[in-house]
């Protein structure tokens, strides 16, 4: 890791704050690191009393650019797809789970409750009822949180959680008045009337209505948004080229290892099998500085590569109490513990999430930044993670914003989304949050840590932050 | 060796080869530029010229909100003949032209206001970047002042926008936003306001402002960016037809034919700039130059650019609270009565964040009231001055109702309730039941005394008037009258209120009609008179808007309510006795009984059709018109002397307004006359009018009026001391 961040350094011309910060920090928290091992807060986040709800397993489709392989599909058959390898790799019986939650942003008008099309499809028993939630990127997120409530609640036990996002195709409107002179035209009774309304067709009525990409009550886009907090923050294009190279690097690593145990293989109707994520592209900063702002002209920062992509891709994962789960023979993967969603400006401070949720659920479960092994954090667009690092790092931000007496503090880079993320795996709105958790759990697992943290923005001026713990091995 | 003084207005830093000119004037919350702004910018540019190792330059402000508010008026009116302001505007014209040679590229950086000099400066750079933030407007005006842009802007705008669109921006003086300024081609790039980061949100705006500017100068230094914009076929196109003598002829003609008929030849300054735009596009630059700057000179001596200068320092006196901070905040506002009125004052208080309660009688009455309010807002995201989803937070703050419940949570209640004594007592004692004590109770009467209804309040301290004007949201002008009894404090707050609703105010003593009303009737009892001699409707009209009112008398009493006209003729009346007589208020009252009671009713003087302009002389009226017919006596009924008659008893009551105190002062009286009741705004208000007209003068054409209708037209004592002595003038 400090490695490549110093190769990086290298073979970067304009000297980039944050890579030698971070390298330095990288190297005193090594130090930390093993000094901490004993001295974390608390050995567990188990409370007496409590149900102890666990996490079994964490699937998910490859993630594809949109417009490639899936481009035919419709969104529950990728949530399909997700839900059939969940039933594979943990060959649970069809009739035991006893609810299924999807998360997905933009709906197909068809498949409104996509989460009971795809449970369909899967060949879950017809008796296991379904619904779907949406809640812009962290829509997965809140598909989980909603399993644990249910299993808290003591209303379930097993709960399929998941999310789904298809942007190959969006449902395309016709015009508002359009769509009225065609509702119309349904209850015209005679021929002069149905003629008239026709006749009244002009080409205006013609234009199509695309989904919004606009946030709705600002009427910006995400990424103009990302560019202006960017600037706000003061974050340069490099700084944003460099993390971006960083995401594509890593991921391309953990690919390479075989660390993204998480991906199924899918056999795309008519197409050929799907194995791997096609997203990711390690490119240079020489090639990355050629591109043109895509937001801001000409002036902005945020660019084509240091963006998340509009990505194709579902995620499912399996959520059960931890009797049940231990009942039925599986060996769980990690415990889900606290989190909280967080909500502020969606102007000025759309993509701040997770500088407002990580203190917040830290402090639930009585961590601190230190207890914490490893940090997956979404990656809307580079501009967006490093102008929340600033925020983190910054007191007076704290102090005003946040209610707060002193700054949050960063997480270390090397603890830090090191198996890639959004900007390189892909970012599938609705299927992101289960990437997210089942790849902390993964790390855990892997890199042998106690606590693991989930933060991710979202429209709306929105953000989820959640703690997760190693299951003992 | 002299000491040189310190540079307080204008500073400079280098980032690498970029000079970065800082602009703030520590002594004002608004730059412009005063004598020292420009000695400083003079050499500070001086500076930057003879230093080698600057490549280009970047303007810019660092006081939020302001980029240069324009030219220091203060410099203006010192000035004596138009000779000297002429040599002020050469100057002005030299400085720029300077910066319009300069050997290195400068850069505007544009964030607040940018008006007036301060555009003219902006234009005569080579490169002009600004921030899309609300405050950031560029404009020209000069003409609002009865004056022109006079350091250049007549002779560089045609060029820039074409001339069109110069004359559209110097003829109304309008403010043009940012994204608009771009698609005209007055800026080349725009920067999006940040949020707050590592530091607060305006701070680092301007900060981001000058990284963005500093990229563009080197850029244009070193040839990356080009300052030429490749036409399109529309500009090419355009600049063709432009290019065409005779066109440009028939726009002159067009242009000159439209302000004749807006102004009726009554302000200077749109002809002088037409033809200071003119002199420069058909003989050349220098030709050009050297009108604009005449005739600069010569609208400054004016007495219609004294009497707009003049309402505008007014107004800037009546947009403070000269009554201190409230001791108690006003968050809720409670409203009685749901009609035109109402929910006119709701509508200006929710989107201002006031919590407003509007309370009505009936279920019909909120409906429509609600209604009013949703559809001036509406109206705004319709011309993309809102969008729709501050409308609908803006009318979160609107609640109506029809019981009294959360009034205990009131800081301030208005009631629009029907001008009527008794319910006005009603209604207070209803509602002192349930607010709170440090609840103000305000009146928003035309003409009632607030001394009579403060009569049935328990603590008449707490009791004020606030006088609105129809239509609420267009109308800038609030008459808040106080008693003897309401305490400073409620004033205080009354005033605040009324300047978060964006209003102008003035502060007037209690009687019948307080101020504004006072003045009106004379002058509708006069028309009336008029009316009843036989003058039709559209002459009565064509006289008062040649004499510079913007609505015709007639026009005027259909807006008011021919019921309201008539309630306040009676009620006045009787207060005043026969100097508010004149046409017999029997007129009205007959009107108003036959359902003509003006615009709201569809027929008044006027019919009114659907459209806005839609109108004809009601046949119907005219026939009661000459049931009441009068001779007019013939040694007094020339165009001229009706107009006098209509305006000196304006006038009259305005100045007796000063001498009873009424009025504080003659500023808030012209203000009031011209923003309220559309007084001739190039009169600048009465008091102006008879310093400028002669107060001599003025008497002796009433006592001319006097000798035939008697002490109606009688001069008062105050008038009449000004006639005596000349040197008595009610502005310095």
């Amino acid at each position: 890791m400090a490695s490549m961040l110093l190769n990086s350094l290298r073979n970067c011309p304009v000297c980039p704050a944050w890579a030698v910060q971070s390298a330095a920090r990288s190297l005193s928290t090594t130090v930390q690191l093993q000094a901490q091992v004993q001295t974390k807060s608390k050995k567990t986040l188990a409370r007496p009393n409590v149900k102890n709800i666990v996490l079994v397993e964490g699937v998910r489709t490859p993630f594809l650019l949109s417009g490639t392989t899936y481009s035919d599909l419709m969104p529950h058959d990728l949530a399909r797809a997700a839900l059939q390898g969940l039933l594979h790799r943990t060959a649970i019986p069809k009739d035991v789970v006893d609810y299924i939650i999807y998360g997905t942003v933009i709906q197909e008008v068809k498949t409104s409750n996509v989460a009971r099309e795809a449970a369909l499809g899967a060949g879950f028993s017809d008796k296991i009822p379904s619904h779907t939630v949406t809640m812009a990127c962290i829509s997965s997120n809140q598909a989980m949180t909603s399993a644990v409530g249910l299993i808290a609640a003591g209303q379930c036990d097993a709960v399929v959680a998941g999310g789904v996002e298809f942007m190959s195709d969006v449902p395309i409107r016709h015009s508002r008045k359009m769509r009225k002179t065609m509702l119309s035209l349904n209850k015209a009774k005679t021929l002069g009337q149905r003629l008239s309304l026709l006749g009244s067709i002009r080409l205006a009525h013609l234009s199509p209505e695309l989904p919004a990409v606009a946030e709705f009550s600002t009427s910006e886009t995400m990424g103009h948004s990302a560019d202006r907090l960017a600037a706000a923050f003061g974050v340069s294009r490099v700084e944003q080229d460099e993390f971006a190279l960083r995401s594509h690097s890593l991921a391309k690593k953990a690919q390479d290892a075989g660390l993204l145990q998480d991906v199924i293989s899918f056999k795309v109707p008519g197409r050929d099998i799907v194995s791997q994520d096609n997203g990711i592209r390690p490119s240079s900063m020489e090639q990355m500085a050629k591109l043109k702002p895509a937001f801001i002209k000409p002036h902005g920062t945020v660019t084509a590569a240091n963006s998340s992509f509009l990505t194709d891709g579902a995620s499912a994962v399996l959520i059960m109490s931890e009797e049940k789960a231990l009942a039925m023979g599986y060996k769980p993967k990690a415990y889900l513990r606290d989190f909280v969603y967080v909500s502020q400006d969606p102007k000025d401070q759309l993509l701040l999430g997770p500088t407002y949720g990580t203190p917040k659920v830290l402090e639930r479960a009585g961590l601190t930044m230190s207890d914490i092994d490893v940090f997956e954090f979404h990656e809307a667009f580079a501009g967006q993670i490093m102008a929340n690092l600033k925020a983190m790092d910054s007191d007076w931000f704290a102090q005003t914003y946040m209610g707060r007496k002193s700054k949050v503090g960063t997480p270390p880079m090397d603890k830090f989304n090191l198996w890639g993320g959004s900007l390189s795996l892909g970012h599938p709105f609705g299927a992101t949050g289960c990437r997210l958790v089942t790849t902390v759990a993964h790390r855990l697992q892997k890199e042998g840590g106690q606590y693991g943290l989930v933060a991710a923005c979202a429209a709306g001026g929105q953000g989820h932050a959640m703690v997760i713990e190693a299951y003992p091995k | 060796m002299m000491m040189v003084p310190p540079r307080t207005h204008v500073s400079y830093e280098l980032k690498d080869d970029v000079a970065v000119i800082r602009l703030n004037d520590p002594t004002s919350k608004v730059n412009t530029l005063s004598v020292q702004m420009q000695a400083e910018l003079t050499e500070v540019m001086g500076e930057v010229w003879s230093n080698g190792a600057v490549k280009s330059a970047v303007f810019i402000s660092t006081k939020p909100g302001c980029f240069i508010a324009g030219a220091d008026i203060n410099m203006i009116q010192a000035c004596k003949s138009s000779e000297e302001v002429t040599s002020l505007s050469r100057e002005g014209q030299k400085m720029f032209e300077k910066i319009e040679k300069s050997p290195i590229p400068i850069v505007a950086a544009i964030n607040g206001s940018c008006l007036g000099g301060g555009l003219e400066f902006a234009i005569a750079c080579q490169y002009r970047v600004a921030t899309k933030s609300r405050k950031t407007i560029l404009g020209t005006p000069e003409v609002m002042l009865g004056l022109l842009p006079g350091a250049g802007g007549t002779q560089r705008l045609p060029k820039m926008v074409g001339l069109p669109g110069a004359f559209d921006m110097m003829l109304t003086g309008r403010n043009i936003r940012a994204d608009k300024a771009k698609k005209m081609g007055l800026v080349h790039q725009l920067v999006d306001p940040l949020g707050p980061g590592l530091k607060p949100a305006e701070e680092r705006t301007i900060e981001y402002l000058e990284e963005v500017a500093v990229g563009v100068a080197k850029g244009i230094a070193n040839k990356k960016v080009s300052l030429t914009k490749e036409k399109g076929f529309m500009q090419k196109l355009q600049d063709t037809v432009m290019g065409l003598g005779p066109v440009r002829k028939q726009i002159y003609k067009t242009v000159s034919d439209k302000v004749q008929k807006q102004t009726k030849g009554l302000y200077p300054a749109p002809v002088k700039i037409i033809e200071s735009i003119q002199a420069g596009v058909e003989q050349g630059g220098e030709a050009g130059y050297v009108a604009e700057a005449t005739n600069f000179g010569k609208l400054a001596m004016t007495s219609e650019s004294r009497a707009l200068i003049g309402l505008y320092q007014g107004q800037v006196i009546c947009k403070k609270n000269h009554y201190g901070t409230p001791e108690k905040e006003v968050k809720k506002l409670a409203i009685l009565g749901a009609g035109l009125m109402g929910a006119g004052i709701a509508q200006v208080s929710v989107d201002k964040g006031l919590t407003t309660i509007l309370k009505d009688t009936a279920v019909d009455g909120i409906s429509r009231g609600e209604q009013q309010v949703y559809k001036g807002l509406n109206d705004k995201v319709k011309k993309k001055a809102l969008t729709s989803f501050a409308r609908d937070t803006i009318l979160s703050n609107l609640s109506a109702q029809l019981d009294y419940s959360s009034f205990k949570s009131a800081d301030m209640v208005i009631e629009a309730v029907f001008e009527d004594i008794n319910i006005k007592h009603k209604v207070l004692k209803e509602v002192e039941a349930v607010i709170p004590p440090h609840c103000i109770f305000a009146s928003n009467t035309s003409a009632l005394p607030i001394k009579d209804i403060a009569a049935a309040s328990k603590r008449p301290e707490k009791v004020i008037g606030m006088h609105y004007f129809s239509p609420v949201d267009k109308m800038q002008l609030l008459e808040i009258i106080t008693t003897d009894k309401t305490s400073k404090d409620t004033t205080a707050s009354a005033v605040s209120v009324g300047l978060k609703q964006g209003k102008i105010i003035i502060v007037v003593g209690d009687g019948p009609g307080f101020y504004t009303t006072r003045c009106l009737a004379p002058m509708l009892a006069e028309a009336v008179r008029v009316l009843q001699e036989g003058v039709g409707p559209k002459r009565l009209d064509a006289l008062t808007t040649s004499f510079g009112f913007p609505v015709g008398a007639a026009t005027l009493a259909d807006e008011v309510g021919i019921d309201v006209a008539a309630h306040v003729a009676e009620d006045l009346g009787k207060a005043f006795g026969s100097r508010f007589g004149g046409g017999n208020v029997d007129v009205l009252k007959t009107m108003v009984e036959k359902g003509f009671k003006g615009r709201k009713s569809g027929k008044g003087c006027y019919i009114y059709g659907k459209g806005k302009k839609d109108k004809s002389v009601n046949p119907d009226a005219e026939e009661i018109l000459k049931k009441y017919k009068l001779a007019a006596h013939p040694a007094i009924s020339t165009d001229s002397d009706i107009q006098y008659r209509l305006v000196s008893r304006f006038v009259n009551e305005a100045v007796l307004c000063l001498q009873e105190n009424i009025l504080r002062n003659p500023v808030e009286g012209d203000i009031g006359a011209v923003f309220g009741l559309g007084f001739p705004p190039c009169l600048g208000g009465p008091f102006r009018f008879v310093d400028s007209f002669g107060a001599e003068r003025l008497v002796g054409i009433m006592k001319r009026f006097e000798d035939i209708y008697g002490n109606q037209f009688t001069p008062c004592q105050l008038l009449l001391d000004h006639a005596k002595n000349p040197s008595k003038k009610f502005h310095k």
